[in-house]
């Protein structure tokens, strides 16, 4: 892998005294500095606190070093390991993230003031389409607490989300056989993206977020499957009507844009009937657990589909 | 033609032992990987896809025997029954894992998958396919079966043609290392279909032409 290069930073992001004065701003920006060394090797998030929150789980935690080192993030590769061997050269800082479209004050929000948000400890179990599980415990906030602040019009019926696009330092955008057109994109309703579960997430495991789990921010949408949880995201985008998503564009047919965790809904190449929970049972042991509905968040989520065909509606 | 330097004909023997040792040495290593935590976080899969990937390798090179034989001039045809039944053996093993380490002798998902997932059904196809290749496998069966031999064998063709598609459709996306698999059993076949004009053209070059099939190549093949 790469020697260890100190990342460059120039004047004008040096913290300003207004900002280290108050506390709660000096949290934050700990944390954007933290990421600016983390951007050198993923081993390196830095700490990051978060109020607990109500949000937990009676069910194991995944261990950090899987959660961490097993991803799909094809930018940096299509193999599991891939993210974690590849991404030593990403920088997540500086940052920002343009929130526009039909909205009343679109706004570009600095990861600093992301950062200051009210972060929130949040356990969250994550299905991947693929049929495997993880328990995280993300640091985050809900995505309405941003949407809030942009006003969306009445008109504004989907939110749209953009993934960075920067081939120098995500070697899956670059070369031949690149496995997915970029920039990546993912979209919700916007009554989904409003919903209180759905979150903006910073950290994981009391740290920043790693880069091979999308830093230094992704979405966490935990009724979905995994890969409407966009990670490193640029833009969102306030749109009338339902924006394309990425995998949806790759074969309709497999992916679809609710992408609702469903058991009772297979896809077409295999069974959604079960799961295997990663880091758990080994070689032999390995036990496959019943996938639940909405993956759990049924109560929580079911209502927004009141009287949708969740059938034709994968 | 350069060739390589021709084997002691006493070795024969003892090369494909080692080559069968050699052949399933991924095998061995990828359990032993699993069994000691190197497999990763997902290690049945990997297992499982690994087995796979080495199964279609070795019919990839079962296939190649032939045409190293007509343009490189390198006879070793001695190795292919070895190379194809290394390929039967990962197969079945890949199978052996996906019904029991993943499927957990759920006998219902295997079948619902063979019965509705079009991969798995192909999959599964090629895997009943080999059987009576490997089979019929030894000398016996190919003084008994003459012509008709040669005709069961051809089966390999539509069997790499499956295997690939298996892969592809397996695959959320074909990548470089899935293409270059698919890539080399397409060369292959095709190579197939041009084999009796490519050899017309060369014997019609190379005048006093040496046989480069020999007579012994064409008992054993």
């Amino acid at each position: 892998m790469s020697a260890y290069r100190p990342p460059h930073i120039p004047a004008s992001e040096i913290t300003p005294r207004d900002i280290y004065m108050s506390r709660r701003n000096f949290m934050g920006a700990a944390a954007v500095a933290g990421l600016a060394f983390a951007g050198a090797d993923t081993a390196f998030a830095a700490p990051l606190t978060a109020n607990p929150s109500a949000y937990k789980l009676d069910e194991k935690l995944t261990p950090k070093e899987a959660v961490t080192t097993y991803n799909n993030f094809y930018e940096f590769g299509v193999n599991k390991d891939d993210p974690a061997a590849n991404s030593g050269d990403f920088k997540p800082t500086p940052w920002s993230v343009k929130v526009d479209g039909m909205v009343g004050k679109p706004k570009e929000f600095g990861l600093e003031e992301l950062m200051k948000m009210n972060l929130e400890e949040r356990t969250y179990r994550m299905r991947c389409v693929e049929g495997w599980s993880m328990v995280i415990p993300w640091i985050g906030f809900p995505l309405s607490a941003i949407l809030d602040q942009v006003e969306p019009l009445g008109s504004a019926k989907y939110v749209s989300f953009e993934t960075v696009v920067r081939p120098e330092e995500m070697p899956g955008q670059k070369g031949f056989f690149q496995p997915l057109p970029w920039p990546y994109i993912e979209g919700l309703r916007l009554d989904e993206a409003r919903h209180p579960l759905a979150i903006l997430a910073v950290g994981l495991y009391g740290e920043t977020l790693p880069n091979p789990n999308g830093a230094p921010i992704r979405l966490v949408v935990p009724w979905k499957y995994g890969f409407k949880s966009i990670k490193s995201i640029v833009r969102i985008s306030l749109v009338e009507k339902q924006p394309e998503t990425t995998w949806k564009n790759a074969n309709a047919r497999e992916y679809g844009f609710y992408s609702n965790v469903n058991p009772a809904v297979d896809h077409p190449r295999w069974s959604q009937a079960t799961e295997q929970r990663i880091g758990e049972g080994g070689f032999f042991g390995a036990n496959r657990r019943p996938t639940l509905p909405f993956n759990g968040y049924a109560d929580q989520v079911a209502s927004l589909y009141d009287g949708l065909d969740l059938k034709a509606n994968y | 033609m350069a060739s390589i330097p021709a084997l002691p004909r006493r070795y024969h023997k003892a090369s494909v032992w080692a080559l069968y040792v050699i052949g399933l040495a991924p095998a061995v290593w990828y359990f032993y990987l699993g069994l000691t935590g190197g497999l990763g976080f997902n290690p049945v899969k990997e297992f499982e896809h690994q087995l796979g990937i080495w199964a279609l390798r070795f019919i990839i090179a079962t296939l190649a025997i032939t045409p190293l034989r007509d343009l490189a001039g390198i006879n070793w045809v001695r190795y292919r029954r070895a190379l194809g039944l290394i390929a039967f053996y990962y197969v079945a093993l890949h199978f052996s894992v996906y019904v029991s380490l993943d499927l957990r002798f759920n006998f219902g998902a295997v079948g619902g998958d063979i019965a509705k997932r079009p991969y798995i059904t192909i999959g599964f196809a090629c895997l009943l396919m080999l059987i009576p290749l490997a089979v019929t496998s030894n000398n016996w069966s190919i003084r008994k079966l003459a012509q008709g031999w040669n005709r069961l064998h051809r089966l390999i063709y539509l069997i790499a043609a499956g295997g690939a598609l298996h892969y592809v459709l397996a695959v959320k996306s074909v990548t470089l290392v899935p293409f270059i698999h698919i890539a080399l059993i397409a060369l292959l076949l095709v190579y197939r279909s041009l084999r009796r004009p490519i050899l017309n053209w060369r014997r019609g070059n190379n005048k006093p032409a040496k046989p480069v099939v020999s007579q012994r190549a064409r008992q054993n093949g």
